[in-house]
């Protein structure tokens, strides 16, 4: 059984048709590197597992149980185990790292009164365990703006594994960094995956999605095009299938414009 | 010693602020020593400033959700017209406290349903609000003030606005008891964590599962019963109401706030900077005219003031987290 299954899924903005009919599954313990252009409709995808919005047409399984879509939310996905790092981060730069990593998940009492203490602790064990910020020399209360972006990765890829989630998804969680915590966000997925659990990878460094995943899947223009398992091309050869893709996608185009 | 050390910093900009309103009164002293040297200038702060201080912590909420709210002067206005008008038809003070702050908390979620529901910016949906509600309050009215002399005797006037000890005004606690307790709304609990997020980063709180529409309209609703009970306390100590009240507090609260602290970009706000900016904008005008400056000074010196204490807050804020 899948870990998550998306099954003919469809989504519309308005009149533009972002998704037309993909399947989509994610195995226990599986690293599936997910590929494609910009507005090939990977974010779309990911957006509607994690429950940002729902989909137009479609089903959605997590762990077998069907889910209703009117009624999922990013906070059914998260009680179902499901985990996303968005491209934007979705961080409050102006907010402190602790009220970051318990945004929307505070631990409070019964009248909703923040458990400060409690959350500044768990965010400084986690930071001096897990993240290792500047050899853990950050406070908890320091501000995210103050962090460099691989450390503001750090905290929404840390927010993730601090609620243990069966599925971590990563929306292009190398943008802008340097090498080195570029190898950071690698080594990290590498440790979920000993660790049993489940990844989707999004990015267009082919290199980096190549170095982590057991399988690929690549989107165009709101399809599911190709995909394939490691043990079944090399890193040239998933290269090459791109730059074809991205070349027919030209000249199509080129067709089209001189209409 | 060094946990002290982190604290103070944490509070620079307040500590800042603090000083710089000593050093205000301090001047004053200096400038008219036979006003400032006595208590009687000091009751009169507690009586007047309470009014735009619990406005401003109103709006203090409002900016840290990253809206803004220019209706508020206007309800004070209706809020205190609905008050006495249920007192007249039930004969009941409490009737009519209920009555007006409901009036505010439905002028509130009216502001909150526009902007968040509709997408109309929350200057725009306030500047309309503003205009209508004190247009509806001069033709409900007849433009006529009305008397709250009923009030003279009453429970409810000694515990809002009575004199403690024969001096001390009621309603200079309630602000201070509002401010302790947003305070802990604002930065200890689930809904401020909200509202903080949502002006910061409003698709990052979206992201978390935060519904954003709902905290803002929460928030429009908290500005609206504030300033209803400002518009209720200030009817209470004057024994009137009158279809003007509240024009003129609009800028002055705004001065106060920003004066104290609070970003206009939202998601960083500061309570204890609303409280002391409110004594320090409400504190200039007395002490000016007393200085024996003209009145037309005190335009100039809030100006000024704006302009210095934004500054500083702007070059302090980098790199400190709520």
């Amino acid at each position: 059984m899948p870990l998550v299954e998306m099954k003919d899924i469809h989504k519309y903005f308005g009149t533009v048709v972002a998704l037309r009919g993909v399947d989509f599954k994610v195995d226990e313990n599986e690293v599936v590197g997910l590929i494609g252009d910009n507005g090939a409709g990977k974010s779309t995808l990911i957006k509607i597992l994690s429950g940002v919005f729902p989909p137009t047409k479609g089903e959605i399984y997590v762990k077998g149980q069907k889910i209703d879509p009117r009624r999922y939310s990013v906070r059914e996905a998260h009680r179902l185990g499901i985990e996303t790092v968005f491209q934007e981060q979705a961080l409050g730069i102006k907010q402190s790292i602790w009220r970051n990593l318990f945004l929307g998940r505070e631990p409070t009492d019964r009248l909703g009164f923040l458990k400060v203490v409690e959350a500044r602790d768990e965010t400084h064990k986690l930071m001096r365990e897990v993240l290792r910020f500047r050899g853990g020399g950050v406070s908890p209360d320091a501000s995210v703006r103050t962090l460099s972006g691989g450390e503001r990765q750090g905290v929404a890829i840390g927010r993730a594994m601090y609620f243990e989630a069966d599925l971590v998804i990563l929306d292009e969680p190398t943008r802008a960094l340097s090498v080195q915590e570029v190898q950071k966000v690698l080594n990290f997925i590498r440790e979920l995956k000993r660790r049993g659990k489940s990844c989707v990878y999004i990015s267009h460094t082919i290199a980096n999605v190549y170095a982590v995943s057991d399988r690929f899947v690549i989107l165009d223009r709101g399809k599911v095009v190709g995909e394939y398992k490691r043990e079944e091309v090399s890193e040239p050869e998933l290269n090459e299938i791109l730059i074809e893709l991205h070349e027919s996608r030209a000249q199509e185009e080129l067709q089209t414009d001189s209409f | 010693m060094l946990k002290a050390n982190i604290d103070l910093r944490k509070y620079k900009m307040q500590i800042g602020l603090t000083l710089i309103f000593a050093l205000v009164i301090l001047l004053f002293i200096i400038t008219s020593p036979e006003v400032f040297l006595r208590p009687s200038i000091y009751l009169a702060y507690l009586t007047t400033i309470p009014f735009i201080g619990i406005m401003g912590l109103g709006l203090t909420f409002v900016l840290a959700s990253g809206e803004i709210d220019l209706s508020f002067a206007s309800v004070m206005a209706f809020a205190g017209y609905v008050c006495a008008v249920m007192v007249d038809l039930t004969g009941s003070v409490t009737v009519g406290i209920i009555g007006g702050l409901l009036s505010g908390a439905v002028i509130g979620a009216l502001n909150g349903l526009f902007i968040r529901k509709i997408g109309i910016p929350s200057i725009v949906v306030t500047l309309g609000m503003m205009f209508l509600i004190r247009g509806a309050v001069n033709l409900l009215s007849g433009g006529l003030g009305r008397s709250f002399t009923f009030l003279i005797g009453t429970p409810w006037h000694s515990i809002l606005v009575g004199k403690i000890g024969g001096r001390f005004p009621a309603h200079a606690l309630w602000f201070l008891g509002l401010a302790v307790v947003l305070w802990f709304i604002l930065f200890r609990h689930r809904f401020g964590n909200h509202v903080l997020f949502s002006g910061d980063n409003e698709g990052a709180a979206q992201m978390m599962g935060i519904n954003v529409d709902w905290v803002k309209i929460k928030v429009f609703i908290l500005m609206g019963v504030l300033a209803a009970f400002a518009g209720i306390i200030d009817s209470f100590r004057l024994l009137k109401w009158w279809p003007t009240m509240g024009e003129g507090f609009l800028l002055t609260t705004f001065a106060s706030v920003f004066v104290g602290g609070t970003s206009m970009f939202g998601g960083e706000a500061t309570i204890l900077g609303t409280f002391i900016g409110a004594y320090l904008i409400g504190s200039l005008e007395a002490g000016i005219v007393a200085a024996g400056l003209s009145g037309f000074w005190t335009r100039f010196i809030y100006g000024f003031l704006i302009l210095v204490a934004v500054t500083i807050h702007t070059v302090l804020r980098k790199g400190r987290g709520v």
